[in-house]
């Protein structure tokens, strides 16, 4: 087994060790720093496809222990098909944003800045494949603490007034991280224990407990503001907004994916099925909040000029699209919400970095600025089309296939609220995103002036991105392709056998 | 089901040919141009090689992927499927020597878009005809929807643009109708696969199936443009004429009407329909456009908006067969659609011509063009005579058929109905014809002497025109469209 067996903690400390080096590397050589970088996130990738590889071809889910201390007194690292899933995505991601940065990262940064930006987003990285790794309550927390103060100082490092929304996101995320680490102390007060398998086994013996209530409503609020669950997302759209657009487009689709998962991995995988769903209303509430999230989030998108800020509502209402998944409270709604945060991590990744390239190449992010971009930009305007396309739920494109079960679950559930919602809601994305098509590639002319110019055709050139914003830009888009012809392989292979095992 | 990949090689020449265009591009037109009519040919033919077993009673079958657990993405060739894809990929090769004549003579602009648009288009209708479920149905039935909408705002003017956010408004929420009834559908019997007489009996209570059925005929129909969702069909005229020829008479329109056939006869069934008696609410339902559509085309002055409202007719007229359920009323429905093709493309490609030729889109201005483009004019007057029922043209058998069915089925106001249209349809066509043959010309752009269109756009009109001739006096020639309906007919009614 050798190296194989030690993957779960490289690829955590692939990336933590390098996020050292690059800070040392960059102090004598700054333009050293991005190469380093690349190879992180290209070996975590690695790894994460080797740990996804192992959990297909074992029956019983990864599990290592720190220190090889026994759980649950030791941290354990505990990977099964939710967790290698969610971690080859957000491997995946992180690698093409990465590929994708370096461009934007010389516009925007200043030379002698730059390894602060890369080792922050090392540490950013380090903390996101930690949180997706680990099997310890509170190591989650630290994780979570890790991840979130370099997104503080990422944040903080874009132009003005990127100070204040960071400012506003740490009042924000404190508030989530003191929610979280309440709700750990109630758990461990309650069990003794902080290890989710351990958990998993005590807690259907403590249902009476109201403290176990108070805990479970204090996990889901603390990581609830961490994702961007409506109404507690209103930091969101500004720090996003603001933030280095290569930053923006690491964190905006992957920290939200990440807190995603926490809530699937806590609702589902640490306390029983039955709590969330029968025991409590908290399925119920939260299929409320979601409703209320996807139509705000849809309705707000479509008020905006700025194209990252648009997007930045289209996440909350993504948000919303997952938590209605957990909210149904079956296998299908869950099957739903697990492939959507697979999905949208690479969508909202797509789209950010389209966003990426044109504000590269024309230095606007208007709406009305879009004119002319499938003559200048071909490429990206294509890669907008199949991004758009995909959010709409456009088949076979990925957003539909989680939209199908996501569908499918609430009308299992009987919430035709949430039915109505999720139809509803691919309309309004319809709307967003022709109104972009439509400025991208027509140009809309008065009767009276309309000549036909067969003749003079505009010259069509190749985008004129850096190689490695181009190529990233076409995986990410033939991504959405092959996650949707694919998914049904995904959904049965992996995402079945987590789910069955509720 | 016989396992093959024709229909798998059936669907591949459009997106090939699709993705070809847009490589070449402006730069080599001719090469772009070689690109769509080897596709077009190609594809013809694997559809007509599948001909000959589908006759033998053969049902050919590919699943490619598992895309939903218990669903794959499957195309299914049958003798229903195969009057669709035969009557598109047909009529798009004649289409496709129309367009480069037209697109040419006017110079428009955005041609490769145009074509690969076209391909795209035709990849999805086919995908709709060869979809062997109805999530593998949807999939193509949405690729088909947004790759007509750059045709549809094609000109770029405010009214084109109008019009595609019209046709994007209307179509999209038919589809996301249409998914409701997917998901619901499967959550009640898990599964989609389409069967002949359908699979929903005793699924769930009456009232369920019945709100199912509303959701799928009014998802459906936003394509099959039924009143009251119609309106974006007239306005989607404001397309280059191939587009209107094609996609709003054959492929889109046809689709949507293809498909509220197949939950019809195959997912609800005859004998499911006639027990819930929903048969005749839709009946009425369609009527009312079948009426409705007609008069209003007595109103239009704009040549193409009155094509458009007669096809909106001649969509319902189809729906309306179907829905009556006897032996000859489905037969007459089924041989309709290919029909009604026929001889609606050939007017909407007459009506190109004269465009090309006299830049004259109002009826009102077309007096005396038949001195002019007397061969145009000519098809155009045999086409319209067709849509009225009179024979050798093709449009008397089908109308014969449902006439037949309506008297099978009992129904004398449905008799009725088909014979008020086909009067309303004289009513309308024959002015123009009479304009333009007897009335001396108005208009200064319209010349007195022999003047036609050129031979690309004639060549293709005189194909079509012939056709619905041919297709009149010998239903059963080669393509064998009255075996491939008699052979559904006795199917669907069998198995339910």
């Amino acid at each position: 087994m050798g190296i194989m067996a030690q993957l779960p903690a490289l690829i955590v400390v692939t990336p933590l060790l390098l996020a050292f080096l690059v800070y040392l590397v960059g102090i004598f050589r700054p333009r050293l720093s991005y190469p380093l970088v690349l190879l992180g996130t290209s070996l975590s990738f690695i790894f994460s496809l080797g740990i996804l590889y192992q959990v297909l071809h074992s029956s019983a889910p990864l599990s290592y222990h720190l220190g090889g201390w026994e759980p649950p007194w030791g941290i354990e690292y505990r990977i099964d098909h939710l967790n290698a899933l969610v971690l080859a995505a957000v491997a995946a991601v992180a690698w093409l944003v990465v590929l994708f940065a370096k461009g934007l990262v010389d516009r925007e940064i200043e030379l002698q800045k730059q390894p602060h930006l890369y080792t922050l987003l090392l540490l950013e990285i380090t903390g996101l494949f930690g949180i997706t790794v680990t099997g310890d309550m509170f190591n989650l927390y630290v994780l979570l603490e890790i991840a979130s103060f370099s997104a503080y100082a990422l944040i903080a490092m874009g132009g003005r007034g990127a100070a204040f929304a960071a400012f506003r996101y740490v009042i924000f995320g404190t508030i989530g991280a003191c929610a979280y680490l309440l709700s750990v102390g109630y758990l461990y007060i309650l069990s003794g224990s902080l290890n989710m398998a351990d958990l998993k086994g005590i807690i259907p013996g403590l249902l009476h407990s109201k403290a176990l209530l108070v805990g479970f409503a204090f996990m889901v609020m603390g990581v609830g503001i961490k994702m961007g669950i409506f109404p507690l997302h209103s930091w969101l759209p500004d720090a996003y907004t603001l933030a280095p657009s290569a930053v923006a487009a690491l964190l905006a689709p992957l920290f939200t994916k990440v807190g995603a998962y926490v809530i699937v991995r806590v609702t589902y995988g640490v306390f029983p099925l039955s709590f969330s769903v029968k025991d409590y209303p908290a399925a119920e509430a939260l299929g409320w909040l979601a409703i209320g999230g996807v139509i705000f989030g849809c309705v707000m998108a479509l008020a905006q000029r700025d194209l990252k800020r648009m997007l930045c509502y289209l996440i909350v209402a993504e948000m919303g699209y997952i938590l209605m998944g957990v909210a149904t409270g079956n296998r299908t709604g869950i099957t739903g919400a697990v492939l959507h945060i697979v999905n949208d991590a690479f969508m909202m990744a797509c789209l950010f970095t389209v966003v990426g390239a044109i504000h590269y190449v024309r230095g606007t992010r208007d709406l009305d600025d879009l004119k002319y971009l499938h003559i200048q930009m071909p490429l990206t305007s294509a890669v907008l089309v199949v991004g758009g396309l995909a959010v709409v739920g456009i088949p076979p494109l990925c957003g539909f296939f989680s939209k199908w079960y996501l569908i499918l679950g609430a009308v299992e559930a009987r919430r035709w609220g949430m039915v109505a919602v999720l139809l509803l809601s691919s309309l309004l994305n319809a709307i967003v995103f022709f109104r972009l098509i439509e400025r991208a590639y027509l140009e809309v002319q008065p009767a009276e002036a309309f000549v036909p110019n067969g003749g003079t055709h505009l010259k069509v050139k190749l985008d004129s991105l850096p190689k490695g914003m181009i190529f990233s830009l076409l995986l990410l888009a033939s991504a959405l392709l092959f996650l949707g012809l694919f998914s049904g392989t995904i959904v049965k292979e992996i995402i079945y056998p987590f789910v069955n095992g509720l | 089901m016989t396992h093959s990949t024709l229909p798998l090689f059936a669907l591949l020449p459009s997106l090939v040919g699709a993705i070809l265009i847009l490589l070449t591009g402006e730069r080599h037109r001719n090469l772009r141009e070689f690109w769509t009519l080897a596709a077009s040919v190609s594809k013809f033919a694997i559809i007509w090689s599948m001909l000959p077993m589908v006759l033998e009673g053969k049902v050919l079958g590919v699943e490619v992927l598992e895309i939903v657990p218990g669903v794959g993405l499957e195309l299914k060739v049958d003798a229903f499927g195969l009057i669709f894809a035969l009557l598109a990929s047909g009529l798009w090769i004649v289409v496709s020597l129309y367009s480069i004549g037209y697109m040419r003579g006017l110079k428009e602009h955005a041609q490769t878009r145009y074509f690969f648009c076209f391909a795209m288009a035709i990849f999805g209708a086919v995908g709709v005809a060869l979809a062997g479920n109805l999530l593998t149905l949807y999939l193509f039935y949405e690729i088909l929807t947004v790759a007509t909408f750059p045709l549809v705002a094609h000109k770029e003017t405010e009214e084109a643009m109008r019009a595609g956010r019209k046709y994007l408004a209307y179509l999209l929420t038919g589809a996301t109708l249409v998914l409701f009834s997917i998901v619901l559908t499967f959550s009640l019997t898990g599964t989609l696969e389409f069967t002949p007489g359908g699979f929903l009996s005793g699924t769930a209570s009456k009232a369920i199936l019945s709100l199912l059925f509303v959701t799928y005929i009014l998802g459906f129909g936003s394509k099959a443009a039924v009143m009251p969702i119609l309106e974006w069909l007239p306005s989607a005229m404001v397309a280059p004429t191939p587009v209107s020829a094609l996609l709003h008479a054959v492929a889109v329109v046809k689709a949507g009407v293809f498909c509220v056939l197949r939950v019809i006869l195959y997912v609800f069934g005859p004998k499911l329909l006639t027990d819930l008696g929903l048969w005749l609410p839709l009946a009425f339902f369609v009527s009312v456009t079948v009426i409705g559509a007609n008069l209003l085309a007595l109103a239009q002055d704009h040549l193409k908006r009155r094509l458009a409202f007669s096809t909106i007719n001649n969509l319902s007229v189809i729906i309306l067969g179907a829905a009556l359920l006897s032996h000859d009323a489905v037969r007459g429905a089924l041989l309709h659609i290919p029909f009604h093709g026929f001889m609606k493309i050939t007017l909407f490609m007459c009506a190109g011509a004269i465009y090309v030729k006299t830049r004259q889109d109002l009826i009102s201005t077309m007096d005396g063009v038949g001195r002019q483009m007397p061969f145009t004019m000519g098809a155009f007057a045999l086409a319209s005579a067709g849509l009225c029922g009179i024979p050798p043209v093709c449009g008397f058998i089908s109308k014969w058929y449902l006439c037949l069915g309506a008297i099978e089925a009992k129904e004398v106001f449905f008799l009725g109905v088909f014979i008020l249209s086909a009067l309303l349809d004289a009513a309308y066509f024959f002015p123009i014809v009479y304009a333009a043959f007897f009335k001396p010309p108005k208009h200064d752009q319209i010349k007195p002497h022999f003047d036609d269109a050129s031979p690309w756009l004639l060549v293709p009109i005189g194909i079509t025109a012939l056709g619905s001739m041919v297709l009149g006096l010998f239903p059963n020639l080669s393509l064998r469209f009255f075996d491939l309906a008699g052979q559904v007919m006795k199917a669907v009614l069998a198995g339910g």
